[in-house]
């Protein structure tokens, strides 16, 4: 069979449409997860949602709604815990996540449900999508981008600051909840594609890709979203094309791609923080904390002057500028038409 | 920015009885009276672990009281919902998050308090927040992711982010630590415009510095409770040991003894701003 033969076949497209609308959503709610911090909660969720899936599994129902209800109990529960507990808050949540895990494979165990159907759920198995279950990832992935897009400058200032959006009236308990909820929606969206142990990485590290390089809440989540759309389809493509004898499993091939854009992307982003950092102002000394004249000092005479192009880097000082010139900070002096150059 | 069609005779910004603030179940503020007269310029001070950052958190609706009642301009704290009269200047921690924003992104959230539900902003609200960027002199910085500003630069964006909403009651939870003196006179010179426009401003501060020529009257907490009230003190003055200052027989609190620091992982947070509302 011919690559492109391959690609024709509905099995396949179906995946590429469940590669595609993974890809755009779970990066949504992942910007907003890392945003406040809790890049793992997804994680977390995803052990969670291994009990739905096995209630699904032993009751004979739909185990992609039962990870949804699931999730999201164990999503509000998480809020709880975050807001009535402290520091400690972490412990609280690690037990809930391995309890999520351990009661998954006991109760699959249980039903007699062999090892390898919970892994599909496990690790993924895109190719196996059925339509129905297509159908029900495209929507619940179509409900996390209109809620994560249009209520973001609400979810964007809960997140940004809690005690400022508590007293802009923003009802923060209600958006934080909405913010879990969403998580869980989107692990059970991830679920057939990546899998639920590797349902977080698809919506942390596309963010983590994007801010290297952007500046903005808003291209960074934009540029989220495109990525874990690239990084989904690419996978499943390596998977897809992988030769016969080499059997590439599309959900790890996914986060392998993901991961290997940040590799490229780290770097540049490291780059631009090194710039950034140089270019930030010196604090200003206060008027009168101004150096007596005679600690004054002259840089030494110059074969060129700073300006844009001299390729020294420029920082703001106070009301001036300041050149960094060989581990000095040389500031322009005009001095009866002479121009010289202090240390500052 | 005060209005100018404000609903006849104008209630008091911030009327406080009695109210007291019990934080993990240790009574931390007692009885205190402050009522805050429109237009006032108040100083809050005090020493480390007085209280007034507590008492500000009260104000604002962040901390419950558990005695006392307040109100804010006339309707009580828990039928208030005109929330955008009140711009709240928290502490600087709050600029940054996981996610890059830029500064105009910040300042952009100060105006959801009079945003609708899944509209986009409006001219008046894009109006609003270029000219909250300009009065705090950061309009060359605008398109700046704010992790990139420095210390002084970014209290000033939540100054700005606050100035967006367009309220009439400004509180600041020690705007001025940490800050360069020249952002402190920046700051100082926002917060005369503020004043000049007639808005009512509650500021905490260790030390008043640049802004001190703007406070009209100061509040004093010393353990607790309110010490002073009255016109404006000198920095010096308010170390004064009356006002419990370091020479006074109560050796003073190292960091926040009222906050107990050991829990288990279910039990409710000292910190939890909702513990103890029915």
């Amino acid at each position: 069979m011919s690559s492109l033969d391959l690609l024709a076949q509905p099995f396949m497209q179906r995946a590429l449409i469940a590669a595609v609308v993974t890809g755009l959503a779970a990066p949504v709610v992942g910007t907003y997860l890392v945003q406040r911090r809790l890049s793992l909660m997804g994680d977390g969720l995803g052990h969670v949602a291994v009990t739905g899936v096995a209630i699904g599994l032993l009751t004979g129902t739909s185990p992609t709604w039962a990870a949804v209800v699931v999730a999201l109990l164990g999503a509000v529960l998480i809020e709880i815990i975050r807001e009535r507990g402290n520091t400690s808050g972490d412990l609280a949540l690690a037990l809930l996540f391995y309890g999520g895990l351990a009661g998954g494979v006991l109760l699959t165990g249980i039903g007699g449900q062999s090892a390898a159907r919970l892994q599909e759920y496990l690790f993924g198995s895109i190719t196996t999508i059925g339509v129905g279950d297509l159908v029900a990832t495209m929507a619940l992935a179509a409900l996390v981008v209109v809620v994560g897009i249009g209520l973001s400058p609400q979810l964007f200032a809960v997140a940004q600051d809690q005690e400022f959006a508590r007293v802009a009236g923003l009802r923060v308990r209600a958006y934080n909840v909405l913010v879990a909820a969403l998580a869980a929606v989107s692990v059970s969206v991830a679920m057939r594609t990546v899998g639920l142990l590797l349902v977080s990485a698809l919506m942390i590290i596309p963010v983590a890709t994007s801010q290297q390089v952007s500046s903005t809440f808003r291209t960074t989540l934009y540029g989220a979203m495109g990525l874990g759309v690239v990084a989904s389809l690419c996978g499943l493509v390596v998977a897809a094309l992988a030769p016969a004898d080499v059997p590439v499993a599309a959900g790890p091939a996914i986060v392998m791609v993901a991961l290997a854009c940040f590799l490229v992307t780290w770097p540049l982003g490291a780059w631009m923080r090194r710039v950034r950092r140089l270019r930030m102002p010196f604090p200003a000394e206060g008027p009168d904390e101004h150096l007596p004249v005679e600690e004054h000092h002259d840089a030494l005479p110059h074969d060129h002057e700073h300006g844009k192009d001299c390729g020294h880097v420029a920082v703001e000082h106070g009301d001036h500028v300041d050149y960094l010139h060989d581990g000095h900070r040389h500031a322009v002096h005009h001095d009866s038409g002479v121009t010289h150059y202090d240390e500052h | 920015m005060s209005r100018t069609t404000d609903p006849a005779p104008a209630a008091p910004p911030v009327r406080l009885a009695h109210g007291a603030v019990a934080i993990g179940g240790r009574p931390v503020l007692r009885d205190v009276d402050l009522t805050v007269e429109p237009g006032d310029f108040l100083a809050l001070m005090g020493a480390n672990g007085s209280g007034k950052s507590t008492l500000v958190k009260a104000l604002t609706g962040l901390r419950p009281l558990s005695a006392g009642r307040l109100e804010l301009f006339g309707t009580p704290l828990e039928d208030f919902r005109d929330w955008s009269r009140v711009g709240f200047v928290p502490q600087r921690t709050g600029a940054t998050a996981g996610v890059p924003a830029s500064l105009w992104e910040v300042v952009a959230a100060g105006r959801l308090s009079r945003r609708k539900l899944l509209r986009p902003l409006s001219r008046a609200d894009r109006r609003a927040i270029d000219e909250a960027i300009d009065v705090v002199g950061l309009s060359h910085k605008k398109r700046d992711g704010v992790a990139t500003l420095s210390g002084g630069q970014q209290q000033r964006t939540l100054i700005a982010r606050a100035l967006a909403g367009e309220p009439d009651l400004f509180v600041l939870d020690e705007p001025t630590a940490g800050v360069d003196l020249p952002n402190q006179e920046a700051l100082a010179g926002t917060l005369r415009t503020l004043k000049e426009r007639g808005a009512t401003v509650v500021l905490v501060a260790h030390e008043l510095g640049p802004m001190a020529p703007l406070v009209d009257r100061a509040v004093v907490m010393r353990d607790g409770r309110k010490a002073y009230d009255g016109p404006a003190l000198t920095d010096h003055a308010v170390h004064d040991p009356v006002f419990g200052g370091h020479a006074g027989h109560h050796v003073p609190a190292v960091g926040r003894d009222h906050l107990p620091h050991v829990a288990s992982p279910l039990d409710p947070s000292p910190l939890d701003p909702q513990e103890g509302r029915r």
